[in-house]
């Protein structure tokens, strides 16, 4: 099931979305991540996440799309060396800021949390704590992370909740978790997550449950904090839509692989694998009428990839087993689009591969 | 309300329904005086965000709530009190798919159980063609029959929504309420269950109500859709007017927030942003329910009962002063004038290709 080499995604200078990062070593950079849960009978690990790799740079929103079980929740939380018992990270690194947080101890992790890497999660309520005031927990951020005094720290909070644009900052600093709405509270966790000041924030589908109206002003924060403070977001996601609006960047992930990153308006007009294929054809457009819209017909499996006079194809995740590929490589098709494929063996049948 | 001859009634006529629940807070006025119609084969969509009371009419609708007040009305009989005796011969007609397939199909029965209950229940098979009418449910919904002796468990979660859907048709209903249908499956099964619905409609001549907020969804399925803001219609009209033309404040909000998946038309669309966020209604509202957060605001917005103003012709019609057809009765003290220039230009930016 694991592999003996590991293929690395290595995006060149130039991936980033600006110039100015290209040239910098990227803040994260996950090579060859491998995490496995173990089965019924506890004596394999199944692999939730196989050797994947991406990098974050600096200044950066970088979406992670995928669809249940694609395991980017799963690859995100081993950037804050968050992966649950019985699960374990088995193979790879995942360096952030120059430490590798893999094999990490209890110590080194609480350097990495909260000052590198930070992290909002889909239920802003359950993560917030529910005994104590907004305004207490915001300020305890300031206290332990910044070493503040409680006057200064309750200034700070105070200033932060305005800042996450919470109207009435005095009245809601002093209210419990639920006395807060879904939008007011996932403010609150970006607060709090901002006010540690990390160089990365990973917003784990920061929206779900919210209405539109709300999302769109919880993901219009996002961008806004992002741009102030020149942090690297890492964008959960499944929604398309938002990864538009909101992204430099996208990684695809599917069966717990990376199979496609690429600059975003690149990969929304040139999608090269055919599981980013088949999730961009899924898409109902709220902007176009609806037309006909028949069940659509089934993608293709895999397509077709030439570069530099070398043939390769891409394969679609599930149809590995059956398509009895070898190993994955990752090929750069165009600067900063990368693909996960599988080299053309002599003799393939051209005809199979057609779109 | 005179009544309608049946022969020309629409299949459902809804007037002034209300809806109040008690709670250790107070009384939440959950849906406050909505009024609609539904023809036969039509789908409309009715949609809006938590608090708008979308799922206390769809409710209502099904008998799982009784109003509080108004009247439903179906193929021009009465139900909106209808005790449970008198309604079972129209549970037939009346079907509901819900938003989670996991909670509603019960665990322990198999999709054979589960879909055959209604078929007896409502003596729509006997056992002499059972298993032909089962096989014809999982051919509609594009399952393998083999899967007939699955438990809920042992499917997918489309699979799942698929058997759910099965259950609501399998005793020829006329009329479909359909709660968020899609809200838990993932986008590629989600386009599958939209496709499957409306190839349903168009074979059995079905028609639906399609609660939902997700917008994108109701415009591939629905040819109305109806937007409810804090208990009330604010604007209803064909899908495309809606989309293309809003014209309520908060129906341009809303759908000024739906995120488009195209980074081209990035920072080319403009975010109409409501201050605040939906309140708790403790009391009945006066006036027009977005009236402390709208944009446009006039004084009379907060007196009386909003009418709807016809915008097209077709049905498109919206419950706001700013169309008012003798706008100076309104625009007491000018800032109707206003609002009427932005007015135009909120419409341009909200309307889509």
């Amino acid at each position: 099931m694991m592999q003996e080499t590991l293929p690395q995604l290595n995006p060149t200078p130039g991936a980033g979305h600006s110039d100015a990062n290209a040239a910098a070593e990227p803040l994260v950079r996950i090579e060859g991540l491998t995490i496995g849960f173990p089965d019924e009978t506890g004596e394999r690990f199944v692999p939730v996440v196989e050797d994947a790799g991406f990098v974050v740079h600096r200044n950066e929103i970088l979406g992670l799309v995928g669809e249940s079980g694609s395991g980017k929740t799963q690859t995100s939380m081993a950037i804050l060396g968050l992966t649950r018992r019985p699960g374990k990270v088995m193979a790879g690194h995942v360096i952030v800021d120059g430490v590798d947080v893999v094999g990490l101890d209890e110590a080194g992790l609480r350097r990495v949390r909260g000052r590198k890497a930070a992290m909002i999660f889909q239920s802003p309520r359950t993560s917030l704590n529910p005994l104590m005031t907004v305004g207490d927990q915001v300020a305890r951020v300031y206290v332990r992370q910044r070493g503040m005094n409680r006057r200064a720290a309750r200034a700070e909070a105070l200033a932060m909740l305005r800042r996450v644009g919470i109207a009435g900052a005095e009245r809601v600093a002093g209210s419990y978790p639920h006395q807060l709405s879904g939008g007011m509270a996932q403010r609150v966790m970006i607060g709090m997550m901002v006010a540690c000041g990390p160089d990365l924030l990973i917003a784990d589908e920061p929206t779900t449950g919210l209405d539109v109206t709300i999302q769109a002003q919880i993901f219009e924060l996002i961008q806004q904090v992002q741009a102030e403070a020149r942090m690297s977001v890492l964008l959960i996601t499944h929604d398309l839509g938002v990864v538009a609006e909101t992204c430099h960047r996208v990684a695809v992930m599917q069966g717990g692989r990376v199979v496609e990153i690429a600059p975003v308006e690149e990969l929304f007009a040139r999608p090269r694998h055919p599981y980013t294929v088949r999730l961009l054809g899924a898409m109902l457009r709220p902007d176009r009428p609806s037309g006909d819209t028949q069940e659509p017909d089934p993608l293709p499996e895999r397509l077709d990839i030439e570069v530099g006079g070398r043939r390769y194809e891409a394969v679609s995740v599930d149809a590995w087993a059956a398509a009895g590929v070898g190993l994955p490589m990752t090929i750069e098709v165009a600067p900063g689009h990368f693909v996960l494929c599988h080299e053309r063996e002599d003799g393939a049948d051209a005809a199979e591969t057609e779109r | 309300m005179t009544d309608y001859p049946a022969a020309n009634a629409p299949l459902l006529d809804v007037t002034n329904l209300q809806h109040t629940f008690q709670t250790g807070a107070g009384r939440v006025f959950a849906v406050n005086g909505v009024s609609f119609r539904i023809d036969a084969g039509e789908a409309v969509g009715l949609v809006g965000e938590s608090g708008s009371g979308k799922s206390t009419v769809a409710k209502c609708l099904v008998r799982l709530l009784e109003p509080s007040g108004g009247s439903m009305r179906f193929r021009g009989a009465d139900i909106t009190h209808m005790n449970e005796r008198s309604f079972r011969p129209l549970r037939s007609q009346i079907q509901m798919v819900f938003q989670d397939p996991t909670m509603s199909l019960n665990p322990r029965l198999t999709v054979r159980q589960t879909l055959s209950e209604p078929l007896r229940l409502h003596k729509t098979a006997t056992n002499g063609n059972l298993e032909a009418r089962l096989h014809d449910l999982m051919g509609l919904v594009n399952l393998d029959r083999r899967l007939l002796g699955r438990q809920p468990h042992q499917l997918s979660g489309g699979q799942k929504q698929r058997v759910g859907i099965a259950r609501a048709i399998a005793t020829n209903p006329a009329f479909v309420v359909l709660d968020e249908p899609t809200a838990s499956l993932d986008m590629s099964i989600r386009i599958q269950i939209i496709s499957l619905l409306r190839r349903l409609q168009d074979e059995l001549g079905m028609t639906y109500l399609f609660i939902s907020h997700d917008l994108s969804t109701v415009r591939h399925l629905c040819n109305r859709v109806i937007v409810m803001y804090l208990g009330q219609v604010v604007e209803e009209g064909p899908v495309e007017e809606i989309f293309t033309n809003p014209k309520h404040p908060y129906t341009q909000a809303l759908l000024s927030a739906v995120p488009i998946p195209d980074p081209a038309r990035r920072g080319q669309r403009r975010r109409i942003v409501l201050p605040g966020e939906t309140p708790h209604l403790t009391a009945p509202i006066v006036g027009c329910p977005l009236a402390d957060r709208c944009p446009y605001v006039m004084p009379a917005c907060r007196q009386g009962t909003i009418p709807f103003f016809d915008i097209e012709p077709g049905g498109h019609r919206a419950a706001c002063l700013l169309y008012a057809e003798d706008r100076d009765a309104v625009a007491i003290d000018g800032s109707a004038e206003s609002a009427r220039v932005s007015r135009s230009e909120a419409s341009g930016r909200t309307g889509s290709d």
